[in-house]
């Protein structure tokens, strides 16, 4: 195929727009990522990275029972958190969806996800506040005479699961909402007319047609919930820990950089595993 | 199975607008009826409310003899076929179909031999484990079709549902309709703007404009002796020619128009017996102008001068200008009509209908 | 049956705002606390906390610094992302859909992971560890962010009007500035102010690749090690307040131009 010189020209423009991005993203994102892969393979010595290629930094993940035990309560923690807050939140987006007026609706669902708007870190404090020996929570049912001891609501997990469920329950209100909209009235319409009632509608025409976003949003949750390190450090307590605060912790005193990388791929397989599912579900859905 | 519907002074108010102004209309059961109109003018909204999805402002509506003017669409005796078809799209043609009967609570083998049997009707039995996405558009309306049928309605209520399919297509599903509609033997109340269609699929027509019913007829009855001059204009090309009435005798009225005078008889006059002095309108369609030599009786109401033609197949569709009038004649395919040559504006008398001003049913 | 579903439905909408408003609530209750713990009970009213945050040079420092990375680092990206789009746009460059990938590809790693691999590279390389490394490592997690929302925006129905525009004489560099940049500005703007919230909240990238000179969410972080305080509900507060006002100038300048619902 012959390149006329205008098509030459324009090549060369096209690239020197495209380079800096490109650059930037090799430069601080590949080739960082492509280091930390490497580095998983190699050993530390003293405050030195020694770069003999070997397999005991992942060989420690599976052995070692705190290693592997944060993987484990990551992939537990995740569950609850993503189960728990669908069913949290999606009979709120209908409710905002169906039940309140149209002109309202942009106002109810941006008062549900306005604490979105505190800073992350300062949201989990907040729910130490809260949750905390003497916080908000137990002095109320104290005060009230309900119990009798402080409950243990934080540093542990249960702790956790509340800051989590908190966040993603606004996150999947959005999502959710943004879904149940999209769906034409019509199929509302054509199954009343057929003589469906209100929870036949639900069960049979809208649930199902709203699936595939639940979907996405559930894995959003996923990723987001299990690479997270502020929440369970906040709320979590010292007696389990998730796979990114064992990561942060190769990091302090021990500047295990090695260890942290191979932590940290295992992350991201365990991820792209959670994506794998996600697609193939999400292409059945579709035929 | 079939019912008549009563609509009784429906009014409908959408804030301070009014989409339906002291609608009255009685369907007989089995008819194919259609609302005819633009856009705007309520006949969508009158089918939302026989539907059951909206309720009048004031008003009732009866079908089969008793009031459902507040009946939700599920207990309705009537289904609606949507413009967008709005089959599930998650589920077979099977399932599609079948859904009112499971509502109904109908076993699964009934239901399945149902559904089977309407999609038969529609042709398309052999396609009932595919989804509506594998389908092309007719093919879904004819889904949709089967789905409103399958539950026994008495009243078929269609929101333009051929509105996008092509133009063979649509002629097609026309005619697949109205034997359908046959063979079943529901009432069908068919929305839509084509006033071909309609006449093509109506056995009444209602023709509707800013919320209020214009003209009620048959395709001919409406064609050929509109009751307004909105109907008039809407069923097909008209010529208006302002009049005075200047005499009036026992069968017959002399009228005055720019092009001269002439001598109608009564039938003419559509809206009543017109009084001496008073303004109207004589309607006249295109195709009704004949030339000198035709061998029924037939009067003239003046000359005029081609001033255009162009040649349709079927017709000649000439402008012809006339003391300051501007008319559209068809002249037969046979003739050769020329720029500039006088035409004689003959036609037959009681092909003209005489509308007064305003005048509507 | 109808009054009791909209019951129902009120029920468990109220219990639900109540849950995901309770953590605010307190925080902003209890940043007044006339006392040394941001628990109950509520001893009074009083101003001291903000006072206090707003005397302690490190904080402001902080928030300075926030703003700082948060306003630089999402330019930096804009103009990379808008550059990218409109090569990927209006060109056709080999292997496109691949670079493309590339381009977006931070989107679907963990920021932690982001985090670790720049400060892994900058420790051998040597480099120190400031504000510049953070807004690095902002501007890779905000570029594919404004690539998408930017390239989505490029339609076809533009091409035309740049061709007008060349046409009448405009060099490139002029059509991009004058003609296109102007006409796709809602969703310039949009990408901006979306990076500008992600970069200002943003904990573990700014965490690990700062030292002496931190932002607010670092700052804070270090402040929940002194355990419960007031003044961080009062930071807290101020940092809540600073955001809520930036979405509602958001609200009413970009998304009420275009229409668009957030």
């Amino acid at each position: 195929m012959t390149v006329t010189a205008l098509e030459r020209a324009e090549r060369r423009k096209a690239w020197a727009f495209a380079l800096p991005g490109l650059l930037w993203t090799a430069l601080f994102f590949l080739v960082p990522f492509a280091y930390m892969a490497a580095i998983s393979f190699w050993t530390r010595q003293g405050r030195e990275i020694v770069a003999t290629w070997t397999l005991d930094n992942y060989v420690a993940f599976f052995a070692k029972a705190h290693f592997f035990k944060g993987l484990v309560v990551s992939l537990e923690i995740t569950a609850t958190v993503t189960v728990i807050s669908v069913l949290l939140a999606y009979p709120l987006a209908w409710i905002i969806a169906e039940r309140v007026p149209k002109k309202w609706q942009r106002f109810a669902l941006v008062m549900a996800i306005l604490p979105f708007w505190t800073s992350y870190v300062v949201r989990s404090y907040s729910w130490l506040l809260v949750l905390s020996k003497g916080g908000v929570v137990n002095q109320a049912l104290l005060s009230i005479g309900i119990i009798a001891e402080p409950l243990e609501l934080s540093a542990n997990r249960t702790g956790t699961v509340i800051g989590f469920v908190h966040f993603f329950v606004m996150l999947l209100t959005l999502t959710i909402y943004a879904n149940l909209i999209q769906l034409s009235p019509n199929y509302r319409r054509a199954a009343a007319d057929l003589g469906a009632n209100a929870f036949q509608t639900f069960w049979h025409v809208v649930l199902p047609l709203t699936l595939p976003g639940i979907m996405v949003g559930a894995f959003l949750t996923f990723v987001l919930c299990i690479g997270d390190y502020i929440t369970p450090q906040i709320l979590g307590g010292n007696n389990e820990l998730v796979l990114p605060q064992v990561i942060m912790l190769q990091l302090g005193r021990r500047a295990d950089f090695p260890m942290a990388a191979a932590l940290s791929l295992v992350l991201m397989v365990v991820v792209t595993l959670a994506y794998i599912a996600c697609a193939r579900w999400l292409k059945m859905e579709r035929t | 199975m079939t019912a008549d519907v009563s609509i009784k002074n429906a009014t409908k108010d959408f804030g301070a607008f009014r989409a339906l102004d002291d609608v009255s209309l009685d369907i007989a059961a089995g008819e194919f009826i259609v609302l005819l109109g633009p856009s705007g003018c309520g006949k969508t909204t009158l089918l939302s409310i026989l539907g059951g999805f909206i309720e009048p402002t004031s008003g009732t509506i009866s079908i089969g003899g008793r009031d459902m003017t507040y009946v939700s669409p599920a207990k309705r005796p009537t289904t609606t076929m949507f413009q967008d078809y709005a089959l599930f799209p998650h589920m077979c043609l099977r399932d599609n179909v079948g859904f009112g009967l499971r509502m109904r609570g109908m076993g699964k083998a009934e239901r399945y031999e149902k559904a089977f049997s309407y999609l038969d009707l529609v042709g398309l039995r052999a396609s009932s484990a595919k989804k509506p996405h594998e389908l092309s558009g007719g093919q879904r309306q004819r889904v949709a079709l089967a789905r409103a049928l399958a539950v026994d309605p008495d009243v078929l209520l269609l929101d333009e549902p051929l509105g996008a399919l092509d133009l063979k297509l649509r002629r097609q599903m026309q005619d697949e309709l109205k034997a359908i509609q046959k063979r079943v033997g529901t009432t069908f109340v068919h929305v839509t703007h084509d006033q071909e269609e309609a006449m093509a699929i109506a056995d009444r027509i209602v023709v509707m404009n800013k919320g209020r019913i214009e003209d009620v007829g048959t395709p001919a009855s409406i064609y050929m002796r509109p009751r307004s001059l909105f109907s008039a204009g809407f069923m097909g090309e008209a010529n208006f020619l302002p009049a005075k009435v200047v005499r009036t005798a026992a069968s017959e009225a002399e009228l005055e128009t720019t092009l001269g005078r002439a001598v109608l008889p009564a039938s003419t006059f559509v809206s009543g017996f017109p009084i001496a002095g008073s303004d109207v309108t004589l309607c006249i369609r295109p195709e009704h102008f004949r030339s000198a030599n035709a061998d029924v009786p037939t009067l003239s109401l003046g000359h005029g001068r081609i001033t255009g033609s162009a040649f349709f197949g079927t017709h000649h569709r000439c402008h012809v200008a006339a003391n300051g009038a501007t008319l559209t004649a068809h002249l037969p395919q046979t003739e050769t009509p020329e720029v500039g040559a006088e035409l004689d504006l003959r036609l037959k008398a009681d092909s003209i209908v005489v509308l007064q001003d305003g005048a509507g049913v | 049956m109808r009054h009791l579903s909209t019951a129902l439905a009120a029920l468990y909408a109220g219990l639900i705002y109540l849950f995901i408003f309770l953590p605010v609530v307190v925080l902003v209750l209890f940043s007044f606390q006339d006392g040394t713990l941001p628990v109950p009970p509520l001893n009074g009213l009083t101003l001291r906390w903000y006072e206090a945050v707003f005397s302690d040079g490190k904080l402001m420092a902080a928030l300075g610094n926030s703003l700082l990375v948060a306003v630089i680092s999402s330019a930096v990206a804009c103009i990379l992302g808008f550059l990218a789009a409109y090569a990927f746009a209006r060109y056709t460059l080999p292997a496109s859909a691949l670079l493309r990938g590339l381009i977006v590809a931070p989107m679907t790693v963990s920021t932690l992971i982001i985090g670790l691999g720049l400060l892994s590279m900058l420790n051998v390389t040597g480099m120190r560890l400031s504000l510049v490394t953070v807004g690095i490592g902002h501007v890779v997690i905000n570029l594919p962010l404004c690539f998408a929302i930017i390239y989505a925006s490029m339609g076809g129905h533009q091409v035309n009007i740049e061709r007008a525009a060349r046409d009448l004489g405009a060099k490139d560099w002029q059509v991009m500035l004058l003609v296109t940049a102007p006409m796709l500005l809602p969703s310039i703007l949009a990408a901006f102010f979306l990076s500008v919230t992600f970069s200002w909240d943003e904990f573990i990238v700014a965490f690990l690749l700062s030292r002496f000179d931190v932002t607010l969410p670092v700052e804070i972080w270090s402040m929940l090690r002194s355990g419960l305080d007031p003044k961080t509900n009062a930071i807290g507060s101020v940092v809540f307040l600073i955001s809520v006002v930036f979405l509602i100038l958001m609200e009413l300048t970009v998304f009420r131009k275009t229409g668009k619902s957030s």
